[in-house]
């Protein structure tokens, strides 16, 4: 009876045993490609980075399904950093000593910026869908990372050159609404207008929000002689200044931002809106691969899609397809990789320049004909036609 | 020179824009000292009313300038109503309180009509159609001056002069300078205060109607918070002047809007209202009163 017990427990053990190794077999043999994503899975900003995780875990299915990558599965390693800079180094070397291949994240610029130097020591790949601060690639600091998000500087570049390669003007006035929102598209603007030398800023001032009116500093403008005025800024303000411009029957060219690319701007400015340019993100609602992707997450985790989910869900393919045409996990095969092979996501076909911002992703610029903004190619200067 | 012209007139025209409003500002506050907030909602409501009354009769086919003329009757009409209304609601039951509870009392006013409107139509900025007509002769002129600017000029004055003859010819303006002067002594002679001071605010509320009008068609856009910039504006004009005095308004109002045009025209935008408010200390440094306003001696 005792003999047969112990047997009993005895074998039961074993069956345990082995049951426990068959299962931790594949994991301990380190045949997986790990995919690291780090970035806020809680706390109040877990609203941005449960939808990247989401992404990545929907890409990850995918390409499992499609017998993975490099003939092995892909495995997805969550950590949690609740956008937190002081909290993300250690995340960061917890995905390292983890083994994560690369790692798609964080989700803040400055949790981000912390973290980059511990995979950069570690020779990883860090890619994140939302980090928007322009130093993490204009810096040159960081060779391993990139993003499948426009850098907040990417708005005021697109409007600077457009202006000045595709409209041709030399003289340019910036005004701006004093918001952080509009004066950093300003400045930005102003920066790349002055470093480039192909135009002249003329004027550059912030104007009041909600003022009676603005026939001062568009007599200002008239006076100053500027062919464009770049607008950082909202509609109400713009198309205030845009009326008054259009009385005086100045031709000035207006371009703007994505404050101004809303339709309210066009009922309110009426005629006047006709011709005015605004930057705005790119349309990805007709992308056949984001429509799917949208609805995968709808079918799987039965939420909306949530912010950055589109990025994040090209930043988890862009990863994964550079590993398998670099045919390595090593850092260098990687990122050369991602800067030669372009990708089909849902933001479009992309690839990415040599201090990593995705290519192809971003803002388009669009200009208002007959009441409705129509995109115009932002870069082809035959096409575009100045307006007198 | 010509920019400096430009600029002279953009800020003569600012300068009528707050004139009208700082009107009523200034006569509500000689007839019984009380800032009242809500006189900026007036003006906003006299801009929607406009916008509604016209977008009626241009569905209705009309066009030109009957409907101006109606539009802008129908809003004198209804921001009448209003500040008629306000003040019995608001300030008459307060008017022996200590005079913090009716200023408290005008703030919860402002507050309240703007939520009302926002509530009631809409918190999206509205194209405000041009009602003003354009003036064909002023092509000649160069661009100078727009026929909206030249419009609200001469409204302004108009309406300036019509109101400098009441206060001075009529019974009614004899009564509200009664009234300023000595309430109570008004009232022993036989003066009617409630109606006087129910009058003083249908006035000030009928300017700052032509005022919303002239400014929304000028702008093209209104939204139910336009009231509140141009009302502190109005407001700066009627202490910039001296509060209480109407010359001493209309004087301010137009320092102020020559200010901004200057300083926006020769400085920098960004600083439009920093000169605005520094002018306004530096004055009241020299003469707490105002330019011409009138060293109240603290009745005993």
């Amino acid at each position: 009876m005792k003999i047969r017990l112990s047997g009993r427990v005895f074998l039961s053990w074993f069956i345990i045993a082995g049951l426990a190794g068959l299962f931790a077999s594949p994991a301990a043999a380190a045949d997986t490609i790990k995919l690291g994503v780090a970035g806020s899975h809680s706390g109040d900003l877990a609203s941005y980075g449960l939808p990247t995780k989401r992404a990545a875990e929907l890409v990850a299915k995918e390409f499992n399904a499609k017998g993975g990558v490099l003939g092995k599965k892909v495995e997805i390693l969550s950590e949690d950093d609740v956008c937190k800079p002081e909290l993300a180094t250690n995340t960061a070397t917890k995905l390292v000593s983890r083994g994560a291949h690369v790692v798609l994240g964080h989700i803040c610029s400055g949790a981000t910026k912390t973290a980059l130097g511990i995979y950069k020591d570690a020779g990883i790949v860090t890619m994140s869908s939302s980090a928007t601060n322009p130093e993490l690639t204009q810096s040159g600091k960081y060779p391993n990372f990139f993003r499948t998000i426009a850098s907040d500087d990417a708005q005021a570049k697109l409007d600077a050159d457009f202006a000045m390669d595709v409209l041709k003007v030399k003289k340019i006035a910036i005004l701006h609404d004093k918001g952080d929102y509009g004066k950093g598209l300003a400045e930005f603007a102003r920066g790349f207008i002055e470093a480039s030398k192909k135009a002249q800023v003329v004027v550059f001032e912030g104007i009041t929000p909600g003022a009676v009116d603005y026939s001062a500093v568009v007599n200002k403008i008239k006076q100053s002689g500027a062919e464009a005025v770049i607008y950082g800024g909202y509609h109400p303000e713009a198309s205030s200044i845009v009326i008054q411009m259009r009385k005086k029957k100045m031709g000035t060219l207006f371009i703007s931002d994505d404050g101004v690319k809303d339709d309210t701007f066009i009922k309110v400015a009426g005629k006047a809106a006709e011709g005015v340019y605004a930057s705005g993100p790119k349309d990805t609602t007709k992308n056949p691969l984001a429509i799917a992707a949208i609805a995968a997450n709808k079918s799987t985790y039965n939420t909306d899609p949530g912010a950055f989910f589109l990025n994040g869900y090209a930043a988890a393919q862009a990863l994964l397809n550079a590993i398998q045409k670099a045919k390595s996990t090593k850092y260098e095969d990687i990122a050369k990789a991602l800067r030669t092979y372009p990708v089909d996501t849902p933001l479009g076909k992309i690839k990415f320049d040599k201090r990593g911002d995705a290519i192809g992703v971003g803002f388009s610029m669009y200009q208002v004909r007959n009441g409705v903004y129509v995109e115009v190619p932002a870069a082809a200067p035959a096409t575009a036609k100045k307006k007198k | 020179m010509d920019y400096f012209l430009e600029l002279f007139l953009g800020g003569l025209t600012r300068g009528s824009i707050y004139a009208l409003i700082a009107l009523g500002y200034t006569m509500v506050y000689g007839i019984i000292e009380l800032i009242n907030f809500a006189h900026g909602e007036i003006y906003m409501i006299g801009a929607f009313t406009a916008l509604i009354v016209s977008s009626v009769l241009a569905f209705a086919g009309m066009s030109g300038p009957s409907v101006l003329f109606l539009a802008a009757s129908v809003a004198i009409i209804y921001s009448a109503a209003y500040g008629f209304t306000v003040e019995k609601i608001a300030y008459k039951p307060l008017r022996q309180a200590p005079r913090l509870s009716p200023l408290i009392s005008a703030i919860g006013m402002s507050i309240f009509l703007q939520n009302y409107v926002m509530l009631a139509q809409t918190s999206d900025f509205l194209p405000f159609p041009s009602l003003l007509p354009e003036l064909p002769f002023l092509e000649k002129y160069g661009l100078r001056i727009g026929s909206s600017e030249l419009i609200i000029l001469l409204t302004t004055a108009v309406s300036m002069v019509l109101l400098m003859l009441l206060i001075k010819l009529t019974k009614m303006g004899k009564a509200m300078r009664a009234t300023a002067q000595d309430r109570n002594m008004a009232m022993l002679v036989g003066v009617d205060v409630n109606r006087t001071i129910s009058y003083t605010f249908i006035i000030g509320s009928v300017l700052a109607a032509i005022g919303g009008v002239l400014i929304a068609s000028h702008i093209g856009r209104i939204n139910f918070y336009i009231g509140f910039i141009a009302g502190i504006k109005a407001f700066t004009a009627a202490v910039l002047g001296g509060i209480g005095s109407i010359p001493g308004a209309v004087l301010g109002a137009f320092i102020l809007g020559w200010t901004e045009s200057f300083a926006t025209g020769y400085v920098s935008s960004d600083y439009e209202d920093v000169f605005a408010f520094v002018l306004l200390v530096l004055i009241l440094i020299v003469r707490p009163s105002g330019l011409l306003g009138r060293s109240t001696v603290q009745k005993v």
